[in-house]
């Protein structure tokens, strides 16, 4: 029995004027409904380029796209265009960061609504705008019969979010892709969308994909975690754990580079030196090892040689010992996050 | 909306005004006396001084620019007789008003302009857009390579050559010439038919390459990704969400193109011996019959001038965020 | 790494000495339009009536959301924009209304590091013409020549000094930002106006130069102006914090004022907002930070229009203890009862001086429309 949604191996690279992009190397996840997984990584990581491979939006003549995504048992990679569009929008759909841009300039808001509604179901024009009204409401436009004729540059960045978020589930998706859905919009604002996504959720049953690089926006709106570093998942687990007790020297590094509201503000933040490794010549072995600080504990030789596997379930792939793992972590690491 | 238009109409006549002015004061500035031309030969110093007296060429050259802007509403008096508005003058070079030639005169100019307008954007734009929807592959190369050739040529090496084959060579039709779309439409379309193919020629390979790189930009912005995530369909995705962003900018080279299709407009003209404005301004220039070519100037930047209101119209009406603003 | 350089020792100037001082700075964006002449027909009140100073060698946070006039604020004081009404002083030296020549010395003083690594660089320029071209602008000639000073300065911001020669482009996000970094340190400022630097780099470079900027303040005594959303990245950086909302600081005082006994209702929401790691507990609804629960505060839609902002309190339109009494009588930035010297908010119902709550304001009304429904559902 496969999981509704199953990412096996999955490799995307892309051809550009300088060589190869290797974006994503290998990845492999399970979602089930209802529940929410969280990919979190820096820019750079794959965890956008494996969004959009889901949904087969990648330019198919510069794109290489390997490996299996499995939807609800049925194949995406390959899949003929008509099927993917009779699947987008319907069963898996996807919100996006900047919705001034992600929206069209040119159609009223309720239009762009109503257009895969319309798509999918058959609907009538009208049912169709009634719909969109019905969405609108549902995400907190204030007067929503009125601003569904609305332009985007009309609404305020947080109700274009939230029109973004109408139209992604207007046709009640099972699979809902959140791609940094809240990284343009202020702190308040924010708060208010994870939230909404995350109780729309609870009356859907459907997954969510919440794509992000902030670890505290996936600390209470995922149930697992993923953390991505250059196209490779190195640390898997549910979010209370990768966050409590977190294995990958890289997630240490992340979480030490983090200030957050309790820190000691005497302590100066532990960031990771260096800076994140080209996609057209990644490094051999662990991709992490030339700014891990743990190679040398690890058996130096191995990171450098040897890639690390990401065991399945709770994990991360790194060559330190579980058992050093969990030392280094509470003796090292814990005391320095407050 | 409305206030927006009586904005533009309001800027359009202070330029027109201002344009009106220039010219006739850069005109009547000149160092060939006007009077002279039209006293011809044996002219003695008396005669000249009537001559100048009828043209009212006596008075200072801002009352005479009165007394012409007037006569454009409520018509003017001259020696040779009345002028009625709209008064242009009278044509130095066969002594009748001004407005008369003009009338026989613009409507071929009008019919090459607008048919090469609509010929080379349906082209233009039509070449460029499957260029951008089989992007990097033969038909983009194609067509880009062929706007290139395109831009090299010229309208009258262009034009002689199509008169040399269609019309010498193969006798497929007549030598281009207008007539009246009222009288013989047919007969419109094909004396035309040339011309217009040939005044297309520069533009089309402008509008090739610039609609091909704005579907191309409109095909990578974010929105396109969002309406393909939504199921939306790659025509749906193609004709709705980047062309209508692509759409923009091509109206605003239109508007700008509109002068110096008027200047295509002069060569075609001449090139194929039809009797417009352009050819009309080119002759008077050799005749040095002032009001002639003023009126010419006059007309053809009032005509550009309303054309652009009606571009800038257009615009506000494909993007919301002009309109609404 | 680079924590092995020496730096040089700080320079004159007694700690806790007020710098930068703004009084009652006001800046309001004309908007014109109308028919047939053009007119002044409304005003973008970016900034209005801000007070704030900041210390030799502290760092002051200026937080709030988009739109709230942080920026406009740190532009004001380095005199890029000129204040509609107001005063500004720098030692004491008012320069609101300054010329080129006056503010000349003091320019070199007051310097200015931006948010966009990309675009603040000139692409065309090496990284040694782009750190000793303020030296260049003012006629500094320093002991040993320029470009050993540069060298020694992009040494202390921890790039490489052999990369004198490259450009912008060769660098990363966050090498950019050291650049600019290392130009805003080339004419020795006693304060920096830091608009943002972190937020469009990567969390792990962020760290770095949050650190870097530490290094400076601490040991070179540069007071900063630290203009930030993040309020973890404000908290961790500077001693006195100012919360903005819709061009008006509503509550100013010490870190540990703001962050631990904040006052106004908008400082609650903001810190309720921010999202934590510790909230990974498997319970989504109440985080338990040290120091108590803590009860969701969720406002209800955007910030309004600084246009057109609300008569009075300026919050009152999202506050859910707004009375009529905040609608008609502004609230002055005063010193609450129980506050700490210093620590002054703008609110006629202040909130307990403390970030545990017990109950939760849910305002946006899809919010809880859905959570009702989910809890009926189950």
């Amino acid at each position: 029995m496969t999981a509704f949604l199953s990412v096996k191996d999955l490799f995307v690279r892309f051809s550009t004027e300088d060589g190869t992009v290797k974006a994503v190397d290998g990845l492999s996840f399970d979602l089930e409904r209802g529940r929410t997984l969280g990919i979190v990584g820096e820019s750079g990581s794959g965890k956008s380029v494996t969004s959009l491979s889901v949904l087969g939006l990648h330019d198919a003549r510069s794109t290489e796209i390997r490996g299996e995504i499995l939807l609800d048992g049925q194949e995406l990679t390959g899949a003929p265009e008509s099927v993917l569009e009779k699947l987008r929008g319907d069963k898996m759909a996807m919100i996006f960061q900047d919705s001034l841009t992600a929206l069209s300039p040119y159609y009223t808001v309720g239009r762009q609504i109503a257009e895969p509604y319309r798509k999918h179901t058959g609907a009538s024009k009208r049912e169709a705008r009634q719909r969109a009204v019905e969405m609108l409401e549902k995400v907190g436009i204030p007067n929503p019969s009125l601003r569904v004729d609305d332009y985007p540059h009309q609404f305020s960045g947080g109700m274009r979010q939230r029109a973004m978020i109408a139209m992604a589930l207007v046709c009640d998706p099972e699979l809902l892709i959140a791609d940094e859905p809240t990284t343009a919009l202020d702190v308040t604002v924010q708060a208010q969308i994870l939230d909404l996504l995350k109780d729309l959720q609870q009356q859907t049953g459907s997954a969510i994909v919440l794509i992000t690089h902030d670890l505290g926006v996936v600390a209470n709106t995922v149930d697992e975690l993923l953390v991505m570093y250059a196209g490779r998942a190195v640390e898997r687990g549910s979010v209370r754990e990768v966050l409590r007790a977190p294995q990958h020297p890289y997630t240490w590094g992340l979480l030490g580079s983090m200030p957050r509201l309790t820190s000691d503000v005497n302590e100066p933040l532990t960031p990771i030196p260096g800076t994140p490794p080209s996609l057209l010549a990644p490094p051999p072995g662990c991709p992490f090892h030339p700014r891990c600080a743990y190679t040398a504990e690890a058996g130096g030789e191995v990171c450098r040689t040897e890639r690390p596997v990401l065991p399945p379930g709770r994990g991360a792939a790194c060559h330190l010992s579980a058992e050093r793992k969990r030392t280094v972590f509470n003796e090292q690491i814990k005391p320095r996050l407050g | 909306m409305l206030r927006f238009l009586a904005r533009r109409t309001a800027g359009a006549l202070v330029i027109i005004l201002l344009i009106s002015a220039i010219t006739f004061f850069l005109f009547f500035a000149l160092p060939s006396d006007p009077a002279r031309m039209s006293c011809g030969k044996n002219c003695t110093a008396d005669a000249l001084a009537v001559i100048h007296k009828n043209l009212g060429l006596d008075q200072p050259v801002p009352v005479q620019y009165w007394h012409y802007m007037a006569g454009i509403f409520t018509g003017r008096d001259f020696s040779v007789g009345h002028c009625s508005a709209p008064c242009f003058g009278y044509s130095f070079s066969n002594q009748q008003p001004v407005w008369g030639t003009i009338v026989d005169r613009f409507p071929t100019t009008l019919s090459l302009t607008l048919g090469s307008a609509v010929v080379f954007l349906t082209v233009g734009v039509g070449f460029g857009m499957i260029a951008a929807a089989f992007q990097g592959r033969w038909p983009d190369k194609f067509f880009s390579s062929l706007s290139l050739i395109a831009n090299s040529l010229q309208i009258y090496f262009v034009g002689i050559i199509a008169l040399a084959v269609f019309v010498t060579g193969l006798h497929w039709m007549d030598n281009p010439a207008y007539y009246p779309i009222t009288e013989n439409p047919a007969k419109w379309f094909t004396g035309m038919l040339i011309p217009w193919l040939v005044l297309s020629i520069i533009f089309v390979a402008n509008y090739t390459r610039m609609t091909r790189s704005q579907m191309v930009e409109q095909l990578s912005e974010d929105h396109v990704c969002t309406a393909r995530a939504k199921g939306l369909g790659h025509r749906t995705v193609f004709f709705r969400y980047a062309w209508r962003g692509a759409l923009a900018p091509i109206v605003t080279i239109f508007g700008i193109d509109l002068g110096s299709l008027f200047g295509g407009a002069i060569i075609t003209e001449f090139t194929f011996s039809l009797h417009g404005l352009g050819r009309l301004a080119v002759d008077s220039v050799g005749q040095t019959d002032l009001p002639t070519l003023m009126a010419v100037m006059l007309i053809s930047c009032a005509a550009i001038v309303v054309a652009n209101i009606v571009v800038d119209a257009a615009y506000a009406f494909i993007d919301p965020r002009v309109r609404l603003a | 790494m680079t924590d092995k350089v020496s730096l040089p020792a700080p320079r004159d100037g007694s700690p806790g000495e007020p710098l930068l001082v703004a009084e009652g700075l006001t800046k309001h964006f004309p908007i014109m339009g109308g028919f047939p002449v053009k007119r002044r027909i409304g005003a973008v009140q970016a900034v209005d009536g801000v007070d704030l100073t900041v210390r030799a060698g502290e760092s002051f946070g200026l937080v709030g959301e988009s739109g709230c006039g942080k920026s406009t604020t740190g532009r004001l004081l380095t005199r890029l924009l000129e204040p509609t009404a107001g005063r500004i002083s720098y030692r004491g030296e008012d320069i609101t209304r300054a010329g080129r020549r006056q503010l000349a010395p003091i320019r070199s003083e007051i310097q200015m590091i931006f948010q966009d690594p990309y675009s603040s660089l000139n692409p065309r320029q090496t990284v040694g013409k782009i750190v000793s071209g303020p030296m260049e602008i003012n006629g500094i000639n320093p002991a040993g020549g320029r470009e050993a000073r540069v060298r020694e300065l992009l040494d202390v911001v921890g790039l490489n000094p052999e990369h004198y020669n490259r450009f912008p482009h060769e660098f990363s996000g966050g090498q950019r930002q050291r650049i600019g970094v290392a130009r805003a340190l080339a004419l020795e400022p006693k304060v920096i106006i830091a608009d943002e630097p972190v937020s469009a780099l990567d969390v792990s470079i962020q760290a770095q130069v949050v650190n870097l900027l530490g290094r400076l303040r601490r040991e070179m005594g540069i007071a900063f102006l630290f203009i930030a959303h993040d309020l973890a990245v404000v908290r961790h950086f500077s001693q006195r914090v100012a919360v903005m909302y819709l061009g008006k600081i509503v509550e100013v005082g010490t870190r540990e004022d703001i962050y631990g006994r904040p006052r106004h209702p908008y400082t609650h929401a903001l810190l309720s907002a921010v999202p934590e790691t510790h909230d990974a507990d498997g319970t989504r609804r109440v985080g338990a930070p040290p120091g108590g629960s803590r009860g969701r505060i969720r406002l209800a839609g955007d910030v309004p229009s600084p246009v057109m902002p609300p008569s009075g309190c300026r919050f009152r339109t999202r506050c859910w203890k707004a009375q009529a009494r905040c609608a008609t009588e502004e609230p002055p930035l005063t010193r609450a009862d129980g506050n700490t010297e210093g620590h002054l908010s703008a609110c006629h119902f202040p909130e307990p001086p403390t970030v545990a709550r017990n109950t939760e304001v849910i305002l946006d009304p899809a919010l809880r429309a859905a959570e009702d429904a989910d809890g009926a559902g189950g």
